[in-house]
């Protein structure tokens, strides 16, 4: 009797789980669909749109990248403001900052409801939570700094036109690191030091490509020629059988690690992302007590961007439908996006600044660097990645297939 | 008791090698654990690089909110979901191996092992959509402990049921005539008995909670972020020793929490133990 | 546990048919009773939810990776036939196979080491060592490997002074060196589990009986410990059947094996429905696997 009891219980209790489930799911729905019609906004949009620039409506959650904003002791020790300390001081709500670790991870949580008032996706992801209805369009009168601040190259970017959802962040380009030892760059580097068996031949053993799908696939297309955009089948085909012809020669599929599998002497060629590999030249480099240089890594090590063209990457922020603040969310936008913060982000990630008006404050070195800003006949070959919709699939086998 | 196991080891020639062997794998799991503790010593800023004693990464590590929050949320979720994962992982260890015939006995027998066999993924994905479209349960430290706990029962289960196999049921029979009930008879003559099954399921529990990436990086909230998302993400942007200053501190602080579980618990159990092992 | 409470011991009226059939659903009851806990847990946070991804392994994809629940299909189930699948689950089986052996000639020694120490307190205290290290950190840990193995390391300058091995790093004995290291744990457990409960009396006894050591150890040691060998396999066998970090961080990820097939489909891929399959068709697979091992294992006892 007692068991026949238990069971009731427990039925009764997944039962109204499920009607918990039906309810929510519906409601959330509707919230959905109201930024695709073109009725007045309603919901978060609406509070959104009625923010004043520098109002407040409660503390931040940020949803961002590991050590990807200057804060704690990371910042003292690179001797850089606390953005999220000054942030709290000069406006009053506290920070809390939430890590993930990547694009995907981020865009699941947001998708299935999770909460959280500014988000930092990629280039490629903004289309995708566009295309979704997930993001909510930036009030532009409470974030003054988005038209006033960013340089022309990022104010109409293909992923977002006219930055309507999102504001650029960071931006930086993918390109191949080395060792002066392996590679003679006095003529430009070539992706064939990657791709091409006989230039491959001297660091057979000794070679390193990224571990992801859509960087890999797109050096490989641009060694061929081709958009690392495209949505023509055969020429994936062709980026991935040349990818899997490189299993003669590299030493690893790496994205983690790479830079300091370099500087160690692991490999002698690594394809990567720009500021991972400055960030470890400069680790490596010594300085006397005094702070004079004793051993200078970039003697060493280089960084270049392939001849053949590379892609162009940018870190944006943008709110989700799912904020619970979006005035203090669009007051922290306009924060990062203030001529001073804007500096100190790239002073402390060694990326590049879409932000114009920052230029006074960067490190002289830094802007100097044309592995960090490019000289304009080198901007003209960089691609910006695009969303591929239906092919993220192809893409994503095409890789798999790659790598047998 | 004693003696006894002093018998099954009387061969000194294959006693010695045995030990010898024993040493060795402990050397192979401590060398790399070795590194982590010496470099996190290092003053240098390379991770592989001595560059004399410096407590500087200790202190960076001590200073900076963003670790302190999260070895509180690991913390707080490992012991939570380590402590209930336990006593239902026992409670259904002990209902497969000494009640052979109840209803959905072979379901739940099967039951138990898919959490094991599930990719993490796959799992992390089914909870996330799980709890945010029931919407009971916020997402935070509260849906990871919950996550943890669903994975853990099983293998605290597993470990106890590799003890439970084969132990004399007429032991517990004896004992239940002996003292008044069920409850008395399980506390004193069950229980220790299978204490060392329950010992390894709850580290292993331990072990996993305080390790876990990607179930626990589909499930968190604002602000719950734990050590081990923070040093995944950290280690893929900059390797800075401060992630070995990290480790050592994890080891350490875990070390705490079960020598002082430990400590408690033979100081409650000590006399009830010695009757109940000494057969 | 007022149910427990209520028993009446009554073995000595067993030959009453009442009374036992009394005791049989009072050992009926007691069995759910112990396991409610977990069956309702595991219903609320593991049925459940898993019924979510077995929907959508029939549903189609969409561009954010949560299926869309409309244009229902097979296309998923299909597709696990490719041979693409088939190249990486063998491989992947391979590997998890030799894994498991390694761990269990490595463990059952180390077990039988520690569970025959003679004082309780030190069996413990070694038990808990053999756990330490893996507090730290997984990551941490698989780079340390990377640093142990590396060519300035120690471990490959002794290869080339042997002239056995060039390089270490980026090699299968290296991925097998990480993920020996990273499941040991799981095999000593349940051995160690398994082996302290051992009555040792008997081994002397078979001492007296066989006179050979190595015949007693086959003849009882080995049968009584083989729960704890078959939980440990199992606790071996199939996390490292979906492992993917060791082999990536240490082997340079050139070949793709389970775990990364399956990652691959919940994010760069955002195909979620094949993920859901692949993993559904692991479910069951193992899980019949599983059961089978466990029910031969137990009746060869």
């Amino acid at each position: 009797m007692k068991r026949i009891f238990a069971l009731v219980a427990v039925m009764a209790l997944v039962l109204t789980a499920c009607g918990s489930d039906g309810t929510t799911e519906t409601t959330e729905a509707a919230g959905g669909t109201t930024a695709t019609t073109e009725a007045p906004p309603e919901g978060i949009q609406a509070t959104a749109n009625a923010c004043a620039e520098g109002t407040t409506d409660g503390p931040l959650n940020l949803y961002n990248w590991a050590a990807y904003i200057p804060t704690g002791p990371l910042a003292e020790d690179a001797e850089l403001d606390d953005l999220l300390a000054k942030f709290e001081e000069e406006h009053g709500e506290a920070v809390t900052l939430t890590i993930f670790n990547s694009n995907e991870d981020m865009l699941a949580q947001i998708d299935a409801g999770a909460s959280y008032d500014v988000i930092v996706p990629s280039d490629y992801m903004v289309v995708t939570m566009i295309d979704a209805d997930l993001l909510v369009e930036l009030n532009r009168a409470a974030i003054p700094n988005l038209d006033a601040n960013i340089a022309p190259l990022f104010s109409d970017p293909g992923y977002d036109p006219g930055n309507r959802f999102s504001a650029p962040y960071q931006w930086g380009t993918t390109g191949i690191g080395f060792s002066y030892d392996a590679i003679d760059d006095t003529n430009g580097v070539s992706w064939g030091v990657l791709f091409d068996p006989e230039m491959a031949a001297p660091n057979a053993g000794f070679i390193s490509l990224l571990n992801d799908t859509r960087e890999t696939l797109g050096s490989a297309l641009k060694y061929l020629g081709y958009s690392l955009n495209t949505l023509n089948t055969d020429e994936v085909d062709e980026a991935a059988d040349l990818i899997l012809a490189t299993n003669e020669w590299i030493a690893a599929f790496n994205s983690s690690s790479y830079w300091t599998l370099l500087s160690d002497g692991e490999f002698n060629v690594s394809q990567g992302w720009n500021g991972d590999f400055l960030a470890e030249y400069d680790r490596i480099s010594e300085y006397d007590e005094d702070g004079n240089l004793t051993y200078d890594a970039y003697e060493d090590f280089g960084y270049a961007i392939p001849i053949e063209g590379s892609a162009a990457w940018v870190d944006t922020m943008a709110i989700p439908v799912t904020a619970e603040h979006p005035c203090t969310a669009q007051t922290f936008i306009n924060f990062i996006l203030d001529a001073e913060n804007g500096g100190t982000l790239t002073n402390f990630n060694y990326y590049a600044s879409p932000n114009e008006a920052a230029t006074e404050y960067i490190y002289e070195d830094i802007l100097e660097w044309d592995a960090i800003y490019p000289p304009p006949e080198t901007m003209a070959i960089l691609e910006f990645f695009l969303d591929l919709g239906d092919m993220n699939n192809y893409y994503a086998d095409a890789f798999t297939r790659a790598k047998g | 008791m004693t003696t006894l196991h002093q018998g099954a080891a009387a061969r000194p020639g294959v006693d010695r090698s045995l030990a010898i062997f024993g040493w060795l794998v402990f050397a192979f799991l401590y060398l790399p654990i070795l590194v982590v503790v010496v470099f996190s010593f290092s003053s240098s800023e390379s991770v592989g690089k001595w560059g004399g004693f410096s407590l500087r990464w200790y202190e960076q590590m001590l200073k900076n909110e963003q670790i302190l929050n999260a070895l509180e949320n690991s913390v707080v979720v490992a012991l939570i979901s380590t402590a209930v994962a336990t006593v239902i992982g026992t409670a259904a260890a002990l209902s497969l191996d000494r009640y052979r015939r109840w209803v959905g006995r072979g379901a739940f027998d099967g039951l138990l092992y898919l959490p094991i066999i599930i990719p993490d993924v796959t799992m992390a994905v089914m909870l996330l959509l799980w709890f945010t479209s029931t919407g009971v349960i916020p997402l935070g430290r509260g849906s990871i402990t919950l996550a943890h706990i669903a994975f853990n029962i099983s293998f605290v289960a597993i470990v106890v049921r590799a003890r439970l196999a084969h132990m004399d049921p007429a032991m517990e029979d004896a004992a239940a005539d002996l003292y008044a009930n069920r409850w008395q008879a399980f506390r004193r003559v069950t229980l220790p008995l299978i204490m060392p099954g329950v010992l390894g399921g709850a580290l292993l529990a331990l072990t996993l909670s305080l390790d876990d990436v990607v179930i626990t990086s589909f499930v968190q909230g604002p602000g719950s972020t734990t050590l081990p998302v923070y040093v995944f993400g950290l280690i893929r942007r900059t390797v800075t020793p401060v992630i070995n200053a990290v480790s050592t501190l994890m080891i350490v602080v875990s070390m705490v929490l079960v020598l002082a579980s430990l400590t408690i618990q033979n100081r409650t159990g000590r006399r009830t133990e010695s009757k109940g092992t000494d057969q | 546990m007022t149910l427990l409470d209520e028993r009446k011991t009554a073995e000595d009226e067993e030959v009453n048919p009442r009374l036992e059939r009394r005791a049989r659903r009072q050992e009926s009851w007691r069995g759910f009773f112990h396991a409610a806990p977990a069956y309702v847990y595991l219903t609320f946070f593991f049925v459940l939810p898993l019924l979510i991804i077995f929907v959508f392994s029939f549903a189609s994809r969409s561009n954010t990776g949560k299926p869309l629940l409309e244009n229902w299909n097979l296309d998923s189930w299909t597709r696990l036939a490719d041979p693409l699948v088939r190249t990486i689950a063998v491989r992947s089986l391979t590997m998890a196979i030799a894994n498991t052996v390694l761990c269990l000639l490595i463990a059952y020694p180390f077990a039988y080491w520690i569970a025959t120490r003679a004082r309780q307190r030190t069996r413990t205290l070694l038990l808990i060592a053999v756990l330490i290290p893996f507090w730290s950190n997984f990551l941490v840990r698989t780079y340390a490997w990377r640093m142990l193995l590396d060519s300035d390391g120690y471990i490959t300058q002794l290869g080339q002074l042997t002239g056995l091995w060039e390089r270490m790093l980026f090699t299968q004995p290296a991925v097998f060196i990480g993920l020996v290291y990273g499941y040991l744990p799981f095999m000593i457990l349940p051995l160690y589990a398994a082996l302290e409960r051992m009555d040792w009396s008997l081994i002397e006894a078979g001492r007296d009986l066989y006179a050979s050591g190595s015949k007693a150890f086959r003849r009882i040691t080995l049968p009584l410990s083989k729960p704890g060998i078959i939980a440990g396999s199992i606790l071996v066998f199939i996390p490292s059947l979906g492992a993917y970090v060791t082999p990536d961080i240490l082997g340079g990820a050139k070949t793709n094996l389970l775990g990364n097939l399956i990652v691959t489909q919940f994010q760069a891929a955002r195909n979620w429905p094949f993920g859901s399959a692949l993993s559904g068709v692991i479910l069951i697979v193992m899980l019949v696997a599983t059961m089978l091992y466990f029910r031969t294992g137990g009746r060869t006892i």
